[in-house]
């Protein structure tokens, strides 16, 4: 096994509702699409996060996409014009969940 | 419903992904290829209590003002190529913003010529009292909490609407039909609806509908823009094409945009704008219908072509979503840059400093937030340990409070940092920060037969 990052294997976009922030994450080949499937469980990202959101992890699959879509709530300090923050609107959560670094078979981490 | 129009496949273009958008895209969609209908999408969730606040500083004001030289410019070419224009762009004053678009179809020849239809019925702010009195809580989605809370600090109260009045607007002949809070989706959606005659009940191809509506609506991001799929690569986004939408009576569709524009349309980037704010996937709830996007089939089709297939839907709920907003105290943000060496050591420590004085004020804040641009604002605590040797940073300090006065306090204690804080500092030059009002976002449900009943839309020719 070898450690990549997730950003090899899948790129993504996200969003604001509210106080909540979606991450669409899509395989890059399908033949990533069961490593993201297994490995990026609920605890995973709420792990990866943990000090930055203040609560839970939502998950659902877009099988037919290759995606997962995950939702942590609690994530922009009020969200909208309450929020503090300098990206009040979420979008680069994105690439802050594809910093993960997961364990993939060796002819995966290969090429990619 | 009956439809007068042939049955056969319609360009439904996009024009503009929010109110700030590149002003020529609408234009180039007009005159750079075949389309049959333009929609525009001005509104996101802040925008309607913006424009609540220009009203009531001129009566006149309070709709997306950028439409109507934009419809002085292209509407000679839609009334002669029969090219339809929906959009949200009424805001708070639909009346208003129709009666500027006549004046610019008439100043361009158009009188006689171009009609225009308005939507109106979703602007509830003068109902709020009478529906609370008659037993509607409209509890916060989000808290659960009554509105009864905040209702004396409302700004905005609008019910997000579906596609049906604007199909009314369209089978009546108009050439621009003018909404306010409609769904953006919707905005996509209708022609559809108005082309193919589409049942109320067609769930399967009104959430077809939907998801094309939901790929259109912000604008570029679906055609290179803001994609993470080889981003260098993707050709000439100086000149991006804005979506085009090739719909057909089946519900399928087809994502391209012209030929000759730069951009790149692909099944990965349509992917991800298919997940950009989705919540449930198989739960998307929109007025119409409720669609499933883990039944979408993307398929690449050629070149800059997506074909889109196998959509299912369910019946709509009865209840519509409100958009209500309300003042929720003030906030500023002060910056300054600080420079190699030791850059957010230094920054750092001009940020204990600031709070220490803030205290000595005896000022209460609800909350102080400290980021630091170049190290940690976007990534926070996966950013790791600030970098070694970082050439610079922006120390970002920002505060929020229900007391003006503590805002403003703030916004007198950032510059002087300069002259009596740690060295190797600059970027002060703007003068003091500003101090914002906070406008909350509070959404609820509503029966949908209170806000039904109060839909009309009217037909003006110019």
């Amino acid at each position: 096994m070898a450690k990549v990052r997730l950003h090899a294997l899948a790129h993504g976009r996200s969003g604001d509702k509210g106080d909540t922030v979606n991450i669409g994450v899509i395989a890059r080949d399908p033949a990533f699409w069961p490593i993201l499937r297994d490995q990026l469980t609920t605890a995973r990202v709420a792990a990866h996060f943990e000090g930055m959101i203040r609560g839970r992890v939502e998950r659902f699959e877009l099988p037919n996409l290759h995606a997962l879509n995950f939702l942590l709530h609690g994530a922009l300090d009020g969200g909208g014009t309450v929020s503090l923050m300098t990206d009040a609107q979420g979008k680069t959560f994105s690439t802050a969940l594809l910093r993960m670094e997961l364990d993939v078979p060796e002819d995966i981490a290969g090429p990619a | 419903m009956a439809s007068h129009a042939p049955r056969t496949m319609i360009r439904i273009a996009s024009g503009q992904g929010f109110w700030g958008d590149l002003l020529r895209a609408p234009v180039d969609q007009v005159r750079r290829g075949p389309i049959d209908y333009l929609m525009l999408d001005y509104l996101a969730e802040v925008t309607m209590s913006i424009l609540q606040k220009q009203r009531s500083r001129d009566a006149s004001q309070g709709y997306a003002r950028d439409f109507v030289p934009l419809m002085g410019e292209i509407l000679p070419d839609c009334v002669d190529r029969n090219i339809r224009v929906i959009a949200n762009a009424g805001g708070v004053n639909i009346a208003g913003c129709r009666d500027a678009v006549l004046d610019e179809a008439r100043n361009a020849g158009l009188a006689g010529k171009a009609t225009v239809g308005v939507v109106t019925g979703d602007d509830i702010l003068d109902r709020l009292a009478d529906l609370v009195a008659r037993g509607h809580t409209l509890a916060s989605m989000e808290t659960g909490a009554p509105l009864e809370q905040v209702i004396d600090r409302v700004q905005s109260a609008n019910a997000y609407i579906g596609a049906r009045p604007i199909v009314d607007g369209l089978a009546r002949g108009a050439h621009v039909v003018i909404t306010g809070r409609s769904t953006d989706t919707a905005l996509t959606y209708a022609a559809m609806i108005h082309a193919f005659g589409w049942r109320v009940d067609d769930w399967d191809r009104l959430a077809a509908g939907v998801v094309a509506g939901h790929i259109n609506e912000c604008g570029a991001q679906c055609t290179g823009g803001n994609s993470l799929v080889a981003w260098e690569s993707i050709p000439d986004l100086e000149d991006v094409g804005f979506p085009i939408i090739e719909a057909w009576p089946d519900g399928t569709f087809v994502v391209t945009k012209h030929a000759g524009t730069g951009g790149r349309v692909s099944a990965s980037i349509v992917a991800e704008q298919i997940v950009y704010e989705m919540g449930d996937p198989s739960t998307y709830i929109t007025p119409d219908v409720v669609a499933d996007f883990t039944t979408i089939r993307l398929e690449d089709a050629g070149e800059n072509r997506v074909r889109v297939t196998g959509i299912r839907g369910r019946p709509r709920t009865d209840r519509l979503k409100v958009s209500i907003s309300y003042h929720a105290g003030y906030k500023a943000v002060g910056t300054l840059v600080y420079s190699w060496p030791d850059a957010v050591k230094k920054a750092r420590e001009a940020d204990r400093i600031l709070r220490a004085r803030l205290d000595r004020l005896g000022l209460a804040f609800d909350e102080i937030r400290t980021e630091y641009i170049g190290w940690n604002a976007t990534h926070g605590l996966l950013a790791g340990p600030p970098p070694a040797d970082l050439p610079e940073v922006e120390l970002r300090v920002a505060v929020r409070s229900s007391s003006r006065t503590a805002v403003e306090s703030f916004t007198r204690e950032v510059a002087p940092l300069v002259l009596t804080g740690p060295p190797g500092v600059t970027g002060f030059a703007g003068g003091r920060p500003r101090v914002q009002d906070i406008v909350a976002y509070w959404p609820a449900l509503i029966d949908r037969t209170e806000i039904e009943a109060g839909l009309r839309v009217d037909v003006t020719t110019a």
